[in-house]
């Protein structure tokens, strides 16, 4: 019960701001310059009917650009915010437990991120309408989204809970996934037993599956288990109140 | 009712409080007095079960803190010193949702709701965003906060401060009548506040408890002489050394009178009848009649002092 009414709060609060809606609208001009952009140049690239592959390119432009950007400044305010105003002290006097609290922002921000990837569901949709496209590669690629997006929530809820300064949980949250991306990057000058350790935390290389048009269990479970690492984080964080002092 | 039995909290190797006895009886009012980080805030939030104890026991309402938090937060209403609130909300949004989270449903919610904005004089900022509200306004909205839950107790921090006279004679009116059917205590620095609304008084001092007793007795605890106050007419004020002459007078000292053609002296002496007789008399005999015989007694203000500064010495 706890959970809903923290999670309609956060909605609420979403949308009385502008910042749902410069958020929103920022996302969906991102996603609408990729489609057009990877669209054109596959077309131009391969002289050849639009086949499924056009869609790798603009799954992982969304994610890199459109993602790894949004996300931060979604989940910047989640924690901060209540800290800097002090109503977090009021809530941790209520009857609500630790998780409750989590798992409502938790679920604000994903059902956020849910409406985002929704929205840009036009582009395979007008797509579908004028080619004869397969549909289980853009499903793959939109579950690999939603997984890596609601994957940069729980870390960037973490970076949240940590401050009460919404501007350094956004940076703090924003370097933490670049660090995530860019980790495999210089494959060819890192020893070879440190990329294959690399490979298997890197957030990035998970989605190039998805955008593949494969779904791996493999990648599911990183994927739970990464969010499984930052829920831990996070409730282990906003426990240290009980042994901290007060500043 | 509040028990507390040592209750000790170590912020790592920094004392918050240490070793805190004390019980509250249901429908008392009790001010929580001590100098700025002397363990206050850190008493309350482990009634309130923001965080547990790192030794000793505490009951609010019988439940342990430790052991039934969710217990004691639903019967449990709290006001925080800096009245937190949602500055992005209306007033009745806001409230709507801590009635929620504080588990306040159906027909009663809104019955709460309802009361709480009433009892809090709010009825008209009722749509009003809390961002948009004057301080006092918005320290209203926080105690209407507080009560939604219709809690059996009542932890106050600073709640008048900040607020115009008016408004703080209002606001410790509420906090008497509420206090009928709850267990209240304040948190203040404003002491005339104290005498005016509570029952006893809990004085906190470098974490320990230093005094737990009803206003009046601590004034008259602390206050080791007597001091009286003489106005009688006479033309001289030369009084004062022949009365330091007389047994048990520790002190005499002039005092700007309050009346024209007459004398004023503050005596400070012992407090036996018989040495007040001899003072009287002996005004009376060498100076002229008396107008005006008053005892004056510490203000808790100066009770205050004394107990936090005898602890320094």
């Amino acid at each position: 019960m706890g959970v809903y009414y923290i999670f309609q709060r956060e909605l609420r609060s979403y949308f009385q701001s502008f910042i749902a809606y410069v958020l929103i609208a920022t996302f969906l001009v991102l996603a609408g310059f990729f489609f057009y952009t990877d669209l054109s140049m596959h077309v131009l690239w391969s002289f050849q009917k639009v086949s499924f592959n056009v869609w790798g390119d603009y799954f992982y432009d969304l994610a890199r650009y459109g993602l790894m950007i949004i996300i931060p400044l979604l989940t910047m305010r989640l924690f901060a915010e209540e800290k800097k105003l002090g109503t977090i002290e009021l809530l941790w006097t209520y009857p609500l437990r630790d998780w409750e609290l989590f798992a409502g922002k938790y679920l604000a921000a994903l059902f956020f991120l849910v409406l985002m990837l929704v929205l840009t569901l036009v582009y395979p949709t007008i797509t579908y309408f004028l080619y004869d496209i397969d549909i289980a590669p853009i499903f793959a690629g939109y579950l690999g989204l939603f997984l890596l997006g609601s994957s940069f929530i729980a870390c960037g809820l973490f970076i949240s809970s940590l401050t009460e300064n919404q501007i350094v949980a956004a940076i703090g949250t924003f370097g933490l996934l670049l660090m995530f991306w860019f980790l495999t990057w210089n494959e060819a000058v890192a020893n070879e037993k440190a990329i294959n350790i690399l490979l298997n935390v890197s957030l990035f290389d998970r989605l190039l599956t998805f955008t593949k048009g494969a779904i791996d269990l493999k990648d599911i479970i990183f994927f739970f288990n990464f969010h499984g690492f930052f829920i831990f984080l996070t409730l282990l964080s906003l426990t240290t109140r009980k042994w901290r002092g007060i500043k | 009712m509040i028990q507390v039995e040592n209750l000790t909290k170590y912020y790592g190797p920094i004392r918050g409080i240490e070793d805190i006895t004390f019980t509250i009886d249901k429908g008392e009012v009790v001010g929580l007095l001590g100098p700025n980080g002397s363990g206050k805030t850190t008493t309350m939030r482990i009634l309130t079960c923001f965080f547990p104890p790192t030794r000793g026991r505490a009951l609010v309402n019988g439940y342990d803190v430790t052991k039934k938090p969710l217990e004691v937060q639903r019967h449990t209403g709290y006001f925080p010193e800096k009245a937190p609130l949602y500055p992005d909300m209306a007033v009745t949004e806001y409230l709507g949702f801590a009635a929620s989270v504080k588990r306040v449903h159906g027909k009663k919610r809104k019955e709460q709701i309802d009361k709480a904005m009433d009892t809090c004089g709010i009825v008209e900022s009722a749509d009003r965003l809390i961002g948009k509200l004057s301080k006092g306004f918005r320290q209203r909205v926080c105690l209407a906060q507080a009560l939604l839950n219709d809690p059996d107790i009542l932890i106050l921090d600073e709640p008048t401060i900040g607020l115009d006279p008016r408004q703080v004679v209002e606001v410790r009116k509420l906090i008497k009548s509420l206090s009928r059917e709850r267990t209240v205590i304040l948190c203040t620095h404003i002491l005339p506040e104290v005498s005016e609304t509570c029952d006893r008084v809990i004085i906190i001092h470098k974490g320990k408890l230093v005094a737990l007793d009803t206003p009046k007795n601590l004034q008259e605890k602390i206050q080791k002489f007597t001091q009286t106050l003489f106005q009688y007419y006479g033309g001289n004020g030369g009084l004062g050394n022949e009365l330091m002459g007389l047994r048990g007078v520790i002190k005499v000292e002039k005092k700007e009178p309050t009346f024209s053609g007459v004398q004023a002296l503050v005596v400070q002496s012992e407090k036996d009848e018989a040495t007040l007789r001899a003072i009287s008399t002996f005004i009376t005999q060498h100076g002229g009649p008396i107008m005006e015989m008053k005892k004056i007694s510490l203000t808790l203000e100066e009770v205050f002092l004394e107990l936090v500064t005898e602890e320094e010495l």
